[in-house]
């Protein structure tokens, strides 16, 4: 605070400063305090996944020293993209206290699509791949028409969804069962091969710690202006700091093989965008007032329907597009696509990342983070030369740890008065 | 009850003024020709017994029931009130007795809810400036804005509620059961806040069952029974009026105790001499 009042003369008193019950630190240790005081309190973010992650990779690479290959850490984001996609759409439904139960199945029936569409039909790829995430829009419209005009639950309405799409996805597929995409077609290179130019990569890395930056440094001259404290230019730099080192070392590693996928590159572009959305818009505000209290969000003037609407298309859509995206890793659209374990990894991947299965709490990163530590797990285990029978007994028990870390850091939340 | 409307000279201009409302809900009448007046910077309590339609005629303010007859005039224009955001943009606001208020946003976020600047990037700064202005005038003591409301005390979220309720400047407020859930210092608290809000020239409607509070704030006294007007009273009305008109009895536990203690009293002023 003294650091904020050196350089010209504020008022003594700063508006968000007045009241004296409030303790308040200043410059880089305070920001290291309030976090272990956060920590403690309840408030968890993205500690507990980031944890686990260093635990499950410390184990792995202890057990097989390639899992940390470069090579085999570009696999693994390949492997991500595709059920991550699908996770950012749950982390919107989850956002507003709702599921989608059958986001596997709509993920397996847009991939089906685009192989009718594209293969036996002869449409240009990229049409094909809007009309498969058109119809998962539209099957999210009609999710949220039963849940908003005849009040059927969200979980029984998406699980009579997962049969019934799972139904159509083999209709259309017939009696063939499964439909080969063309090796050495964009799509399929895109799910497989297509890396970004080394020099891209780096310079990408430095992106969001620019825009750190260059917000941080907006946000203190506003709030300055405005006779509110602002975070220390300092910590800002550090933590921008700290954010491009991080990513570029993480470049720097994978382009030693081939690099960063542009598959990786479009979910995380994608989380991202989301992120931005559910923190910065008003759109996202209502989204967490909605998950939060659903009558005082429809006393205050939102549109307590729409918003649930946008958060099923969206998930819908999502998932759709994850489908088409598994499809060109598989360079197939079959039966068994989206079936098994994607939908219950998507879910877990979103409670896993940090946000809540009750409602108004996660982020768009809890999608980027959980499906990293699933497809850790499921990577390690395969190098590791272990069954699946192995692999879902021990994804079951991460999952039912990232719930439990979920529940009991909600109960300290009440007991410390954080939401 | 008609003999002292005229009693004391109105605080401002009129705000609003109900005549002949009525409303009904299938067989049953839960309004029945209810007369209201309330002008600038005056606090009118609506008092009655469970039933007698205080909340029904609120929300007919608030614009989530439509009255079946009767009209409504709001500053001199007869006014229809289709939906709440209609009465939020005529200018009446409410405050409900379960504050509507989202325990996981933070008190800017709650003041702004559904009305935030800025839409596609919010604007934070202006929207925290805002709530603490608005905070200030009410003189509340929040200790800061970047807080869930989960961590407030009772009367804390209600005096973000009110806050909140202020942002659009409206000419009306109505609250229901302010102070129902509130403990003594944080009664005291709501009770000066609802000054200070008449004093910024508001006209508010108060729900409340505490005559206390009632008389501490109140200005005139409405009471409704069954859905009919029961009469007007202004603070210095004694309680037995009050629970009379509130109960339609003359003989109840109130009004025994309250004859026995004047009994006491007069024995005792007898003995004295």
């Amino acid at each position: 605070m003294t650091g904020n009042l050196k350089d010209n003369a504020l008022p003594a008193v700063m508006l968000d400063r007045s009241d004296e019950r409030l303790k308040h630190e200043a410059g880089i240790g305070g920001a290291v305090r309030g976090f272990i005081d956060r920590v403690r309190s309840g408030d968890l973010g993205s500690l507990p996944v980031v944890v686990g992650l260093a635990l499950i990779w410390t184990v792995f690479a202890s057990l097989n020293p390639i899992f940390l290959s470069s090579n085999n850490l570009v696999n693994l984001l390949f492997d991500c993209s595709t059920v991550g996609v699908i996770a950012l759409g749950i982390v919107c439904v989850l956002m507003v206290g709702e599921i989608d139960l059958s986001v596997g199945s709509i993920s397996g029936f847009a991939s089906a699509i685009v192989g009718t569409l594209w293969v036996n039909q002869g449409w240009p790829v990229a049409l094909a791949i809007l009309a498969a995430v058109a119809v998962g829009g539209l099957i999210g419209s009609l999710y949220a028409l039963l849940y908003n005009r005849l009040g059927m639950p969200s979980f029984v309405a998406t699980l009579s969804g997962l049969l019934a799409v799972l139904g159509m996805q083999l209709y259309i597929l017939g009696s063939t069962g499964s439909i080969n995409l063309p090796y050495g077609s964009a799509m399929v290179n895109f799910g497989q091969m297509l890396v970004m130019p080394h020099f891209l990569a780096h310079v990408l890395a430095a992106v969001p710690g620019v825009v750190m930056l260059a917000t941080g440094i907006r946000t203190i001259s506003r709030r300055r202006e405005a006779n509110l404290s602002a975070p220390s230019l300092g910590s800002i730099v550090l933590r921008a700091a700290v954010t491009t080192l991080v990513l570029e070392i993480i470049v720097l590693y994978l382009n030693q093989d081939r690099g960063i996928p542009w598959m990786f590159g479009l979910f995380v572009g994608l989380v991202m965008l989301m992120n931005y959305a559910l923190t910065r818009t008003q759109w996202g505000r209502s989204m967490t007032a909605v998950g939060g209290n659903r009558e005082a969000a429809r006393r205050a003037g939102i549109n307590v329907r729409r918003i649930y609407a946008s958060a099923f298309v969206l998930c819908s859509m999502l998932a759709a597009l994850g489908g088409v995206l598994s499809a060109s890793r598989l360079a197939s659209a079959s039966q068994q696509a989206g079936t098994g374990d994607v939908n219950l990894n998507a879910i877990a991947a979103a409670v896993i990342g940090g946000t809540s299965l009750f409602g108004g709490r996660g982020n768009a990163y809890s999608a980027l983070l959980g499906i990293i530590v699933i497809q850790s797990i499921a990577n390690g285990l395969t190098l590791l030369d272990l069954s699946s029978s192995l692999r879902y007994m021990i994804t079951g028990g991460v999952l039912a740890i990232a719930v439990i870390v979920d529940s009991l850091a909600r109960r300290s939340r009440v007991s410390h008065g954080r939401a | 009850m008609t003999e002292t409307i005229d009693r004391k000279t109105p605080a401002g201009e009129m705000v609003l003024s109900l005549r002949g409302i009525s409303k009904s809900f299938g067989a049953v009448s839960a309004l029945t020709d209810i007369d209201l007046d309330v002008h600038a910077g005056e606090v009118v309590a609506l008092v009655g017994d469970n039933g007698a339609g205080k909340s029904t005629l609120v929300k007919t303010l608030a614009g989530v029931h439509q009255p079946t007859a009767g009209t409504i005039t709001f500053r001199g224009q007869p006014v229809t009130m289709t939906d709440p955001s209609a009465a939020l943009n005529l200018g009446i606001a409410t405050v409900f007795q379960d504050l509507a208020l989202c325990e996981n946003l933070d008190v800017v976020a709650n003041i702004f809810l559904g009305r935030e600047l800025k839409p596609m990037q919010l604007d934070e700064t202006a929207m925290e400036v805002r709530s603490w202005t608005l905070l200030n005038e009410l003189s509340a003591r929040i200790p800061s804005v970047r807080i869930p409301i989960a961590s407030l005390s009772g009367g804390q979220r209600q005096t973000v509620a009110i806050a909140r309720s202020l942002l659009l400047e409206p000419k009306l407020i109505l609250l229901d059961e302010p102070t129902a859930a509130l403990g003594v210092a944080q009664t005291a608290e709501v009770l000066n806040l609802i000054e200070r809000v008449r004093d910024r020239g508001l006209g508010v409607i108060m729900i409340s069952h505490n005559m206390e509070d009632v008389r501490a704030v109140a200005d005139r006294i409405v009471v409704l029974r069954l859905g009919r007007n029961n009469g007007v009273f202004y603070p210095d009305a004694t309680n037995q009026e009050l629970v009379g008109a509130i109960t339609g009895a003359v003989d109840n536990s109130v009004t025994r105790r309250e004859e026995r203690r004047h009994a006491e009293q007069q024995l005792s002023e007898g003995g004295q001499p």
